[in-house]
């Protein structure tokens, strides 16, 4: 940098511009801006959320690949949209991101792109996996090994994956341009040190940031409340809650699993409107289960922190990490996460 | 000699590359005739110490590298010897240089004495007159990295000779293949790194994040010689060789995967275009050849030519450090430009922030540095950048007030101009709270910090106003509302500082701040053109009067005469303009500032004070013992002024007894005032001329 002691009389010409474009609220930035006044202002999030409903995924959804994404426990980040990031490009960024990962891991070593190394990788799109037609395809993205032997040359073993997606981001989609895809929900499976990797070459590539998106106390009860309302045809899992008593030497965990059907019933009892969750029904249904819990143990849970919370829909911790067991409802656990992480990046 | 062979050989196979006719032809040159009229660029023999050189005329006018290399055929002790000693009077011909090599061919030389050429051919390289015959060479170089030895050597060279276009497959199957055999080596390194920078698609290297030495420094054999030839040439000595990478991509390894330094290095987008080059049109390709690399954007006249054709950052917030490219963004119009910047600034904010996270406090110093650059830019900008107003509307409510205090309430002085009544829930809201709570010190800084921000506001909208007239635009883009969202400000501030001097008790320090941000409240109208008038609140003004400080007094002194000086010239131009315009002040305004003036003129002149408005019953007067108060605050006996007027009378009248305060009037008086003024007390000064006529000595 030269100098900064520009005088304070120098006319600045864009500044016009702007401060028009200011007021109008024309531009993206503008309207990003008016968005996290309006956010910050009032209360941040919504008083009342729809109901995950029943299969959401659009048609043309491969099923196999939606069955490999359940039952594993991911890692959330939340993401800003990319940069000149194209889908017709996926071949062409497997190639360089796979270089710069066998670069990565051999540091200061250089590597040709393309040359055959023991790891491969692959983007390819998650069909379907979208809230509206507007939300950009999801995609997936995999680092194999490659196996040494010549026998097993087909199997390739899964090291990583990662997939982006966006499911009702409506609100973040108006105020981009179209330079930009926004896939705001990112998840990770795998080893750190390649999410590492991964997410460094998504940043130098795309000009974009990733965070670790943690879910805070208030959410988690929004999502226990959210999914025990869901319909389900029989429970694979019971309905079960971590709280977290900070404590020295070592904190202490309490662990309060239900019946799934009487926490459905619990919820029956307290909701109201039917198809939606307000913001008095998730305080009331949490309030069952304080005071009840008191009645038996004589704690106050509410002095606690909820740190997990794990239904027949999906379990989610306050770290970031969420599994999603249940077919039906992937759209709509998705959709409450692509909204935390658009708060996040707003 | 083997390793000559290959040479040869490989330079043989590469026959069909580009380099091959010209290369050859330059031998066949060499070997028969030589250029004897290289007069312009010369070389010198030298004696066995090159720094005596300087004073010998070049008198055969040979070409006396032709000569050195010649004696390839004798013993290498004599042609290393002759090596060593040739310096350049002040360029080196191409020509020579390519005949040179040449005679590397010729099968005679020794490795050592190839060594110590290509240890000179780097040395010199700034000095050889052009480059692009050498560059033809380029695949005999290329083929001479075969030789372990020479590697090293050939590798730097190659590394100040290679351009975009020599960067080729083969050659980088090559290097890797080089690379595998002799492990991971520094030159390698080097010349894989600016490979990958001209062709990133082939090629991947990941650097360790420490600092290194890419060449052990061909240059000293020659060096002191070489710095007395550059000053010849060119004066102060220029900035040494850059060899080494951008020291910004040389970063400590930090905990985070996100990011080794805070602040993306500055690399241009060539990655992620070359990613779309299938989809690529012709237009595309053509625009894209042309394109200017950032890593070469030096100077502010180069911005200016290429600014069509700049190639941006892959990652935007690397224009934070630099300020050429902040210019840039200043005046491009691309929003995605813009939000990139955005996105990125927001969520780093939102990362870094120490109070966020707990236990993170051993970061701070990083936060710190990097709000600093932020707030660098953004003064030279002499601009706010959005992300950060964001910050601050979901920081302010978790801030201690402590923690980076300084930055943050520069920050604050940053935020865009906007509406104020939309923006006081957001953040002065937040600030007001700390603001109550916290020391005197935090207050004066945050009176600074709102001076500040009006400063900028002031100044963006005086260049708006005089950029178009905003006659037809919709909304709050009218004078009106802006005008409105500043006078909001400045109530606010007015607000702030009566509490603040009462919870302060009056605090003379305090009241400096808060004056100092009436000072610019005053001149609005005269200095930014802008139709606004403000007055300070009574708190203030009468704070300021009897304050015990005369600084203080001649602050306000300095402000009432601003004021007098704004409204009068706001008056005048309402009389010339006749037409009834929607900025006419209200009478109010000017009946306040009469008011005061009347205030001001009756304590410190006429000694009449407080004759309106204000009754104190005689009685309260007596039994404070202050029974003849009416010339008590005068600028005689004013608080603030009485050691003045003491000391002015031990002056002028050393031998006095008693000193006779009420001696002052009259001619005295006026001697008085002269001594006032020269104390330096400036502002009563203006105020007095502007303000009393002077028949009225009392």
């Amino acid at each position: 940098m030269d100098s900064y002691d520009t005088p304070e009389s120098t006319p600045r010409h864009s500044a016009s511009s702007r401060l028009k474009d200011y007021f109008i609220g024309a531009t993206p930035l503008q309207k990003r801006l008016e968005s996290v006044r309006k956010q910050t202002s009032f209360i941040p999030t919504p008083p009342r959320r729809k109901i995950p409903q029943c299969s959401q995924l659009q048609e043309d959804n491969d099923p196999q690949k939606v069955a490999f994404l359940l039952h594993k426990q991911w890692t959330l980040y939340s993401l800003t949209p990319l940069y000149k990031f194209s889908y017709t490009n996926l071949k062409e960024y497997s190639r360089l991101l796979s270089a710069f990962i066998a670069a990565e891991k051999q540091k200061g070593l250089a590597v040709e792109v393309g040359e055959d190394f023991n790891i491969k990788v692959t983007f390819s799109t998650l069909l379907g996996m979208k809230g509206t037609q507007r939300d950009p395809e999801a995609f997936l993205v995999q680092i194999l090994s490659k196996s040494q032997l010549p026998s097993e040359n087909r199997e390739h073993k899964v090291l990583w994956t990662g997939w982006f997606c966006c499911i009702f981001g409506d609100s973040l989609l108006e105020t981009v341009s179209e330079d930009f895809t926004c896939v705001p929900l990112f998840l990770a499976n795998g080893a750190e040190t390649n999410t590492a990797i991964v997410g460094t070459w998504f940043q130098k590539t795309f000009d974009c940031y990733f965070s670790p998106l943690a879910i805070n106390a208030f959410n988690l009860s929004w999502m226990a409340a959210m999914w025990t309302a869901c319909k389900m045809d029989q429970y694979m899992a019971a309905t079960e809650f971590l709280w977290s008593v900070p404590c020295s030497p070592q904190s202490l965990d309490i662990s309060y699993a239900i019946h799934p059907e009487d926490a459905k019933a619990l919820w029956d009892s307290v909701h109201k409107t039917p198809g939606e969750v307000t913001q008095e029904e998730v305080d009331l249904f949490m309030d069952c289960l304080y005071s009840h819990f008191h009645r038996h143990f004589k704690i106050h849970l509410s002095a606690t922190r909820l740190v997990r919370v794990s239904t027949a829909v999906a379990s989610a911790h306050t770290d970031g990490k969420i599994k999603i067991l249940c077919h039906k409802y992937l759209i709509g656990v998705l959709a409450y996460l692509t909204e935390l992480a658009i708060f996040q990046i707003d | 000699m083997s390793s000559q062979k290959r040479v040869k050989d490989s330079q043989a196979q590469k026959s069909t590359s580009q380099v091959s006719n010209s290369y050859q032809t330059n031998l066949l040159a060499g070997e028969e005739k030589e250029d004897l009229n290289d007069s312009k660029h010369s070389l010198k023999h030298g004696q066995d110490n090159p720094a005596e050189d300087y004073g010998h005329a070049d008198d055969q006018g040979e070409d006396a590298l032709q000569i050195a290399m010649r004696y390839f055929e004798k013993g290498s002790a004599v042609n290393t010897r002759i090596l060593k000693c040739m310096i350049p009077t002040t360029l080196i011909s191409e020509d020579s240089v390519v005949k040179a090599v040449s005679w590397l061919c010729v099968g005679k030389c020794s490795g050592s004495t190839k060594v110590l050429f290509y240890r000179w051919l780097v040395a010199m390289f700034d000095f050889i007159d052009h480059k692009d015959q050498i560059n033809l060479l380029y695949g005999f170089f290329f083929a001479s990295l075969q030789d372990d030895a020479l590697c090293p050597y050939v590798c730097h060279l190659l590394y100040l000779l290679t351009k975009k276009e020599n960067v080729k497959p083969f050659r980088v199957r090559k290097l890797l293949d080089l690379q595998t055999k002799m492990g991971m080596q520094p030159h390698l390194q080097a010349l894989l790194s600016l490979y990958k920078f001209f062709a990133p698609t082939l090629i991947s290297v990941s650097l360790p994040a420490r600092k290194k030495i890419y060449f052990k420094n061909s240059e000293n054999l020659w060096k002191t010689a070489l710095f007395a030839v550059r000053q010849r040439n060119h004066g102060p000595p220029p900035e040494p060789l850059k060899l080494m990478l951008d020291p910004a991509q040389v970063r400590p390894v930090k905990r985070k995967w996100n990011s080794y330094s805070v602040i993306p290095a500055l690399n241009s987008s060539s990655c992620s275009k070359e990613c779309g080059k299938k989809g690529m049109t012709l237009s595309d390709y053509l625009s894209s050849n042309r394109s200017f690399p950032l890593e070469q954007l030096k100077s502010f006249p180069q911005l200016l030519q290429n600014i069509h054709c700049l190639e941006l950052p892959s990652q935007m917030g690397a224009v934070l450090n630099n300020s050429l490219l902040l210019h840039y963004i200043n005046c491009v119009k691309d929003e995605s430009i813009l939000l990139r910047l955005y996105h990125w600034l927001s969520q780093t904010l939102q990362e870094e922030c120490i109070w966020y996270k707990m236990n993170n406090y051993e970061h701070g110093k990083e936060f710190t540095n990097f709000l600093d650059t932020i707030i660098r830019a953004e003064c030279f900008l002499q601009e706010g950048f959005y992300s950060c107003e964001t910050f601050l509307y979901k920081s302010l409510p978790l801030w201690d007030g402590f923690c980076c205090r300084s930055q943050f309430l520069q920050l604050v002085s940053w935020i865009p101009f906007s509406n104020f009544s939309e923006m006081k829930p957001l953040v002065f809201d937040h600030l007001g709270q700390l603001f109550f709570t916290s020391t005197i010190y935090f207050k004066c800084s945050v009176f600074q910090s709102l001076k500040e921000l009006l400063q900028n506001w002031l100044l963006w909208l005086s260049t708006d106003i005089h950029m178009k007239p905003m006659m037809n635009s919709p909304l709050e883009t009218t004078l009106g509302g802006s005008m409105n969202s500043v006078s909001e400000l400045i109530h606010y501030v007015g607000w702030l500082s009566t509490t603040a001097m009462r919870l302060e008790n009056n605090s003379t320090f305090l009241l400096h701040f808060i004056l100092d941000f009436y000072g610019k409240v005053c001149d609005i109208y005269i200095n930014y053109n802008l139709p606004l008038v403000v007055l300070f609140p009574p708190g203030i003004f009468y704070s300021a009067l009897l304050s015990l400080d005369s600084s203080i007094l001649n602050q306000l002194c300095y402000i009432m005469h601003r004021y007098r000086n704004n409204l009068t010239a706001a008056k005048k131009n309402e009389l010339v303009q006749k037409t009834k315009s929607e900025f006419n002040f209200s009478s109010k305004t000017y009946q306040e500032f009469n008011h005061y003036l009347t205030a001001m003129v009756g304590c410190l002149w006429t000694s009449k004070p407080f004759q309106k408005g204000l009754y104190i019953n005689p009685e309260v007067l007596e039994k404070a013992g202050i029974a003849e108060y009416k010339n008590s605050l005068n600028l005689v006996h004013h608080p603030a002024l009485l050691s003045y007027a003491v000391s002015f009378l031990l002056q002028e009248w050393p031998e006095g007894r008693t000193v006779n305060m009420s001696s002052i009037r009259g001619k005295k008086w006026n001697w008085y005032l002269d001594y006032l003024f020269s104390e330096g007390l400036q502002g009563l000064k203006l105020f007095i001329k502007s303000s009393i006529h002077h028949s009225s000595v009392p």
